[in-house]
């Protein structure tokens, strides 16, 4: 080892506090990027692999009843390779010991075998037996959360007769890594679940012989979807197809796209942030110290060190502090990518995980971390070359300030000596000051940017559980059915009122835009399910017309006023010129709503209703979760209750830690900015403290001026870091704009305030472990040496 | 030893500012010990300027450091006036050196953010009983430069800004470290009139540290200092002018 490398050696263990600072910045943005990108390695790793080996379809359709032949004329649609058709129906499921009525997903498969397309991962018991129509396989989280085993039995109503079938196996498919069951925010494994029961028992029990109601296809290589979906649709036009979709929009397969976008987007936006820091730190560190090794340097150049060699051995400094962060960031990353990719399969369920993290992430942050702090090092090395060796081995000129004039000059003037010092410092180095802004601004930023999820997921959940639903049960029926079986439910124990609605699938047209969904049917005077702005007005549905949600309105690009082509799917398949009365903002869905009588009146239909909202009295909620349990003509019962605890629940699991993540990095952050800001102020005015204390002023009273300058700027930092959180927040709300949702974009006040708290405290925390450096200040020294 | 460490009167009952008993100082530095003050007794009388003098090393930055508060002795005791500073803590000395002494430094030690009055104001606002800063300029002749900062004043200019900070609080003592061992002998002179001023205008008790033997001219007594001890105290029957130094 040269001297030099010595030196080095040395210089990184004198400093090492903030080698440390630096170190741990650099981890956090290291350990960050190698968290998301371990993960989305994984999981998109783990996703294809699944999908691939079981045969995930790419293109998904349902319909009421079509006929197995036309089965033949879909697999002859060009581009198509495989099909499978089959029978996918909603019914209400009676787990022994489990109160409330579940909802079951009943997706048929052939009595023998695997399906062509998306094909079972059985996890454990074997396959339904050709022929035994009281066996069924059930999905493995919904087996899990009841605490189900093989040959446990559990109750399906399905078309109104009461089935007990034996679970002989339980199994994972691709279509439903997220389980989340139709109209819900999260996935609910105790209250929905998927059971494959044998094509012929379900033919039988839905009254489908020689008849299919779902169809999905896989394509040839290179076939886009949209064609073939068009030629499917017309083909299921007039057996009930309500538009098949793309693989992109499978529910299941949509969030977790969404899900690997969000991780991509996190990989590319924190680390960045930390980065940018870190760089700063690691100008500051090394400018300090070329500062104060200006006479070395110059020695060094007189012995015949050359440039480069200097500026090397400074930029290796650098490179010593990032690689220390690299190296810790590295075990950080796989630890938390560990965790998250953990969460992540929590969440979404896949029969196998592959976290197998090849180089490439940790190659990947090494070089971003160690380009960024060579690129902060960068100016400060160069002042170190640019020094002539006669002119570094005089001591440096003292620094030069000018009297302020003007407001600032007149603000001064009323100060005292030592906030005057504290302010001309300031200003005296604006671009270092505007870092350390920015630095501990950062951490604000970060801080508001982690708990604002919690602000606005919560605002989701008021606006959906408190205002939208009023209703304590929802229930779905498996056909619509005339407005006087609402009566049947009304009359049920413990139900204090009820309200019926009805979904209409169509074809929503203007000009050459158009949208597939449903127009929902409400009540005039509705005061279970209600119809809800963003903004917290309440609409109420005209008696004619479309209110439709402004995403809709968006997409079709119509406004108030104008009309809507409505193709409807059901019934007499009428066409429709209907006019927008209203556009409203909501944070789910596309939703359409239209008064339940024009609705019907534009059918021609006697008044039809498919989904009863009920206002239930809690005590007797039992009997009357008996009493649906029984009912024939049921698809799904919804509660809201059950909906947002397990809202509450999903988001206290994952959100937290997610949120209590960033609260450390922040706090990294924060800690390592005002640390290095208070060392380095510590080193340049050490001599100033030292003589003040001489003075006669206590070790309290030099501390503010140490600290003052440094806890000024993290006041400034603060309004600064709430202004660049907004940023932050919102430029990580806004890709998630989707049809699915738009997460709304909501920081409370009190947000702003935590933030604020916790970077102050963690600022706080990082100045006093400086300020007891002040103790043993050397006051002797100090008069004795020359600076 | 027949050292004569007891310091002789001057005439006149004057009454003592500061004085020291016995105080020895052993500075451990990892496995080397310097013994700075081998026993050392001294008396400063009020109002007397006091020149100690002596090469480097021979302890008398140890003694003045001791006598301002800013150490402690191995053994032996200080008193200011009847109290002991070697009883003191931390917090006391630090009161100590707020409340009754002044500083002079060799390299000035400035605050370069603070303009020459600021850096005099920087002291008064923390004194009890201080005078106007503009006036402690005054008092050393840099009025005019009152608004400048540290960077725009020349090295003599810098010192006298320290003197007048030194003095502004009122201090009983002024004690001053080379104060002209960063100066050419012109500016050192002007410095030199300066504290001369003060001790003659405020009665400031002054001890003034000094390897430069011309100086002594301008003081009461002169206590030669060598090996940690006082070797020869010389009281000076006709104090010169700085103005008539040479070196």
């Amino acid at each position: 080892m040269n001297a030099l490398d010595r030196k080095l050696l040395r210089d990184l263990w004198r400093l090492r506090g903030q080698v440390l600072a630096v170190a741990f910045i650099v981890a956090s943005g290291t350990g960050v990027l190698v968290m998301a990108l371990t993960s989305l390695e994984a999981l998109s790793e783990t996703a294809s692999a699944y999908y691939e080996r079981y045969r995930f379809a790419e293109v998904f359709a349902n319909a009421k009843r079509a006929p197995a032949p036309l089965a033949r004329r879909i697999a002859a649609i060009p581009g198509v390779q495989a099909i499978e058709t089959r029978i996918s129906e909603l019914a209400i499921v009676d787990v022994p010991g489990f109160e409330e009525p579940a909802m079951g997903q009943l997706v048929s498969v052939p009595e023998r075998g695997q399906p062509t397309l998306n094909r079972l991962a059985l996890r454990s018991g074997r396959w339904v037996a050709p022929g035994r129509d009281d066996e069924a396989m059930v999905s493995e989280p919904f087996a899990e959360a009841h605490g189900l085993t093989l040959g446990d039995s559990i109750s399906i109503i399905m078309r109104g007769d009461k089935r007990d079938l034996r679970i002989v196996g339980t199994a994972l498919s691709p279509e439903f890594v997220y389980a989340i069951a139709p109209g819900a925010l999260m996935p609910d494994d105790k209250r929905y679940g998927i059971f494959w029961i044998g094509q012929t028992t379900m033919e039988a029990a839905f009254d489908l012989d020689g008849a299919f109601n779902d169809v999905t296809l896989s394509l040839l290589r290179g076939v886009d979807p949209n064609g073939v979906i068009d030629r499917l649709d017309q083909l299921l036009d007039r057996y009930g197809g309500i538009g098949a979709i793309a693989r992109k929009n499978q529910v299941s397969n949509w969030f977790l796209a969404n899900e690997l976008e969000s991780l991509r987007r996190n990989a590319a936006i924190l680390p960045s942030v930390f980065l940018a820091v870190a760089a700063f730190l690691t100008n500051t560190v090394l400018a300090r110290l070329i500062a104060i090794e200006r006479g070395e340097i110059g020695v060094l150049k007189a012995f015949g060190y050359s440039n480069v060699q200097i500026g090397w051995h400074y930029a290796k400094m650098a490179l010593a502090m990032a690689a220390l962060g690299v190296a810790i960031g590295w075990a950080l990353g796989a630890w938390l990518g560990v965790i998250n990719t953990e969460m992540y399969a929590s969440l979404y369920r896949f029969p196998l995980l592959y976290f197998r993290p090849g180089p490439a992430p940790f190659l990947i942050a090494a070089g971003v971390s160690l380009s960024v702090a060579l690129l902060g090092a960068l100016f400060a090395v160069r002042a170190a070359v640019a020094l002539a060796p006669a002119e570094a081995m005089r001591p440096p000129s003292p620094p030069g300030f000018k009297k302020a004039e003007g407001p600032f000059g007149r603000l001064l003037a009323w100060l005292d000596q030592p906030t005057r010092i504290i302010l001309r410092q300031v200003v005296r180095w604006p671009l270092r000051s505007g870092l350390t802004v920015t630095g501990i601004g950062m951490s604000v930023a970060v801080l508001i940017m982690a708990m604002q999820w919690v602000d606005s997921i919560d605002e989701m959940a008021r606006v959906e559980f408190y205002e939208r639903q009023q209703q304590d049960v929802t229930v779905a029926l498996a056909d619509p059915q005339r407005q006087d079986v609402t009566r049947e439910f009304t009359g049920l124990p413990g139900v204090l009122a009820g309200e019926s609605a009805r979904y209409l699938s169509a074809v929503f047209k203007s000009g050459t835009r158009e949208h597939r969904g449903s127009v929902e049917g409400v009540e005039p005077d509705a005061r279970l399910n209600l119809v809800f702005d963003a903004g917290g007005r309440r609409i109420r549905v005209p008696p004619e017309g479309l209110v439709l949600s402004s995403k809709l309105a968006e997409k079709l690009a119509v406004e108030t006023g104008d009309k809507v082509r409505l193709e409807v799917l059901e019934g007499r398949r009428p066409v429709l010129e209907v006019p927008v009365a209203e556009v409203f903002e909501t944070y789910l869905g596309t939703p359409a709503y239209m008064d339940l009588s024009a609705l019907n009146r534009l059918m021609r239909e006697p008044r039809q209703v498919e989904q009863i909202n009920l206002l239930v009295d809690e005590e007797r909620q039992g009997e009357l979760f008996a009493e649906l349990k029984a009912m024939p003509s049921l698809s799904a019962v919804m509660l809201r209750q059950a909906a947002r605890d397990k809202f509450y629940d999903t988001i206290g699991e994952t959100m937290m830690v997610f949120v209590s993540f960033f609260i450390g990095f922040a706090c990294v952050l924060a800690f390592g900015v005002v640390y290095n800001a208070a060392r380095i102020a510590l080193s340049e005015r050490g001599r100033e403290l030292a003589t003040l204390r001489v003075l006669g002023f206590t070790r309290w009273e030099i501390s503010y001026f140490l600290l003052g300058e440094v806890g000024l700027l993290a006041l400034i930092a603060l309004p600064v870091g709430c202004l660049l959180g907004y940023g932050l927040a919102w430029e990580v709300i806004k890709t998630l704009d989707s049809e699915l949702f738009r997460v709304p974009f909501i920081i409370e006040p009190s947000t702003f305030g935590k933030a604020a708290v916790i970077a102050l405290v963690a600022a706080l925390v990082s100045g006093l472990v400086v300020r007891r450096r002040l103790d043993r200040l050397d006051l002797i020294a100090v008069l004795k040496t020359r600076e | 030893m027949a050292a004569p460490n007891q310091s002789p009167r001057r005439s006149g009952e004057t009454a003592v500012t500061l004085s020291a008993r016995g105080l020895t100082k052993i500075y451990r530095t990892g496995e080397v010990e310097v013994q700075a003050l081998r026993g050392v007794d001294l008396d400063l009388y009020e109002s007397e300027l006091v020149v100690l003098l002596g090469a480097s090393g021979s302890g008398k930055s140890t003694l003045l450091n001791i006598l301002g508060g800013l150490d402690q002795p191995s053994e032996g005791q200080v008193f200011f006036y009847d109290e002991e500073l070697t009883g003191f803590g931390e917090s006391r000395l630090t009161r100590y050196r707020r409340d009754h002494v002044g500083f002079v430094f060799q390299f000035y030690n400035l605050i370069p953010s603070l303009t020459a009055l600021e850096n005099v104001a920087l002291v008064t606002e923390i004194a009890p009983a201080p005078i106007e800063p503009a006036e402690a300029l005054e008092l050393v002749d840099l009025g005019p430069r009152r608004d400048h900062f540290p960077a725009q004043l020349s090295g003599g200019e810098q010192q006298r800004v320290a003197i007048a900070r030194a003095i502004a609080k009122q201090p009983e003592v002024l004690l001053c470290d080379e104060p002209t061992g960063a100066l050419d002998s012109a500016t050192g002179i002007l410095v030199l009139e300066a504290i001369q001023r003060i001790n003659r205008e405020l009665g400031t008790t002054t001890a003034l540290i000094t390897h430069n033997v011309a100086i002594a001219g301008l003081a009461d007594r002169v206590i030669s200092f060598s090996d940690g001890r006082i070797g020869d105290v010389s009281v000076n029957t006709e104090k010169r002018a700085p103005a008539d130094l040479a070196w």
